[in-house]
């Protein structure tokens, strides 16, 4: 069974079509890549499964996409629910400027928990899981703001985790972060998922083949091809592919 | 003439003017306190400052009673002033359309543009007799000055704020949204604390200019120099004592309304301490790094 199915999807921001016919499927507990240069469509696609982009306010959409066989964007659909099932980790690490533990305990205290014992240890879990609990745990009433980029980054995941979520959409999570804090989000998606679905959107075709299991190559608002990432890196069936990720463009 | 030199003229040019600025009000000050310092000298600081009696033709001159009609009148206006003028800010920034909010934009800026005769004379004619007939009196009181000064400080309450909800980074917004967050619950836990280091100088601006404002406070408070005994009662306050008699004061009486406007001047400035005080309290509070 397939978390996440996108059928005949079209996207527009006004005037601008940016999605084009887009048809695409994720298995559960796996790592999808969406790979492609800047301005294809993988952000919109992304932000398009948690509704992110119903903020702006031109956006409009065709065809459908189902979490669960759910429709996302029926009337029935309960956004703010939606979101908690559907995390984002976002490409510039924006922790709250709150503490450290407020920054976790912030999506469980929205969503009407205020058991505070519950709360603790949910905090302690997502912090856990993030692989950050170690650096943190003595330092959890201080400002998030005092963290560095990574660690900010992996208390975002934290944050996202604590909601309990089913699935996990990172929008080029390690593009503001150095090499050995990149390493440590990688790893971090690795042992994530076992636990929760996860698209990762990134311009780093070495970081798409170490995490992730399928790739998507995007272009011009199209899926070009999608296949496992093994096989999509070492014989892309579509000649743009190859040329995309032997670096010819892009 | 070289760059580098030009450059050294517009920032000792720039240097000088602001120290122009600078120096003009200090030269007020200066002659405030020169002219004053009699009146406090003669008829004692404590006195002067706590003495409840204001009768410039017996030699009294005791102030307390229009401290007291100051503060009551400014505190009163921000009661009123600061739910509309924040809720207005953030309706404006956060839940109204483009539409909606470039048509508020420019009516509270016009509202600004208002002069304060204006508003007291809207006092006058509307609010004295409406306040007469609903809550007795002669309807010159703290109460419909109260009113007149919130409209007036709406506008900086509300475009400072405004201002200073807007420049939550977006970032805050779609990681509070992207976990669930209903808009209410982003606004309420997220953009409103880290925009209340702003909102609270938009407030103390406010105060300062209630605080300051003297022409439209005088055409509705009933300008009686006795202690207020409720909110419907007439008072004066320390701007229009000031103003009500410096066209036929001399001697001590001249200097005594001098003396009044360093009361004002350091009654201003205690609000100020205190209001900075708060707000460095509160930007700790919430965090601080990047506020």
């Amino acid at each position: 069974m397939y978390k996440i199915i996108a059928k005949h999807l079209n996207t527009y921001f006004g005037d601008a079509h940016i999605l084009k016919d887009i048809n695409f499927k994720v298995a559960e507990n796996t790592v999808t890549a969406l790979i492609g240069p800047s301005g294809c469509g993988k952000s919109t696609f992304l932000r398009s499964i948690n509704r992110m982009n119903d903020l702006i306010p031109t956006f409009k959409r065709e065809g459908t996409l189902l979490l669960d066989e759910e429709d996302i964007y029926s009337p029935e659909m309960d956004v703010v629910n939606l979101r908690r099932k559907v995390g984002m980790v976002f490409q510039k690490p924006n922790p709250f400027p709150k503490s450290i533990f407020d920054n976790v305990s912030y999506g469980l205290k929205i969503h009407g928990i205020d058991d505070e014992g519950f709360i603790e240890q949910r905090v302690e879990e997502s912090l856990k899981s993030a692989a950050i609990w170690d650096e943190v745990k003595d330092k959890l009433d201080q400002s998030a703001m005092s963290l560095s980029g990574g660690q900010q980054q992996r208390l975002c995941i934290a944050r996202t985790i604590a909601n309990n979520p089913e699935v996990i959409l990172m929008d080029e999570p390690c593009s503001a972060l150095d090499p050995i804090s990149t390493l440590k989000i990688e790893d971090l998606i690795h042992k994530l998922k076992k636990d929760y679905t996860i698209i990762i959107v990134t311009h780093n075709m070495q970081q798409a083949s170490r995490v992730s299991d399928y790739t998507s190559f995007f272009l011009n608002g199209e899926i070009i091809e999608s296949d496992e990432t093994e096989r999509l890196f070492v014989s892309p069936k579509e000649q743009k592919t190859e040329e995309y990720i032997t670096g010819r463009f892009g | 003439m070289t760059k580098i030199a030009a450059e050294a003229l517009i920032e000792k040019s720039l240097f000088i003017l602001a120290l122009f600025s600078c120096f003009v009000i200090l030269i007020i000050l200066c002659f405030i306190f020169f002219e004053g310092f009699p009146a406090i000298q003669e008829y004692g600081f404590f006195k002067f400052l706590f003495g409840t009696i204001w009768s410039p033709n017996d030699g009294q001159f005791g102030v307390f009673d229009m401290i007291i009609g100051s503060l009551y009148v400014t505190f009163i206006a921000l009661i009123i002033a600061i739910p509309l003028s924040i809720s207005c800010a953030t309706f404006m920034a956060e839940v109204a359309s483009n539409k909606v909010r470039n048509f508020l934009k420019p009516v509270v800026q016009t509202l600004s543009g208002i002069p304060s005769v204006v508003y007291g004379f809207f006092g006058l004619i509307i609010l004295v007799p409406f306040v007469r007939s609903q809550f007795g009196g002669t309807g010159f009181s703290i109460f419909t000055a109260a009113i007149i000064l919130s409209i007036m400080i709406l506008p900086t309450i509300i475009s400072v704020s405004y201002d200073s909800l807007r420049s939550v980074p977006q970032d805050y917004k779609e990681a509070s949204l992207g976990l669930g967050a209903t808009n209410w619950q982003t606004i309420r836990r997220v953009v409103f604390p880290s925009a209340l280091p702003g909102i609270i100088t938009a407030i103390i601006l406010g105060m300062s200019r209630a605080v300051g404002e003297t022409l439209a406070v005088i055409m509705v408070v009933g300008n009686v120099a006795k202690m207020p005994s409720s909110i419907f009662s007439p008072a004066r306050t320390l701007t229009s004592n000031i103003a009500l008699e410096m066209s036929y004061a001399t001697g001590i009486h001249y200097n005594a309304l001098f003396a009044t406007a360093v009361v004002l001047f350091m009654l201003i400035m205690l609000l100020l301490v205190v209001a900075n005080y708060v707000q460095r309290k509160y930007s700790i509070d919430i965090g601080g790094g990047t506020l």
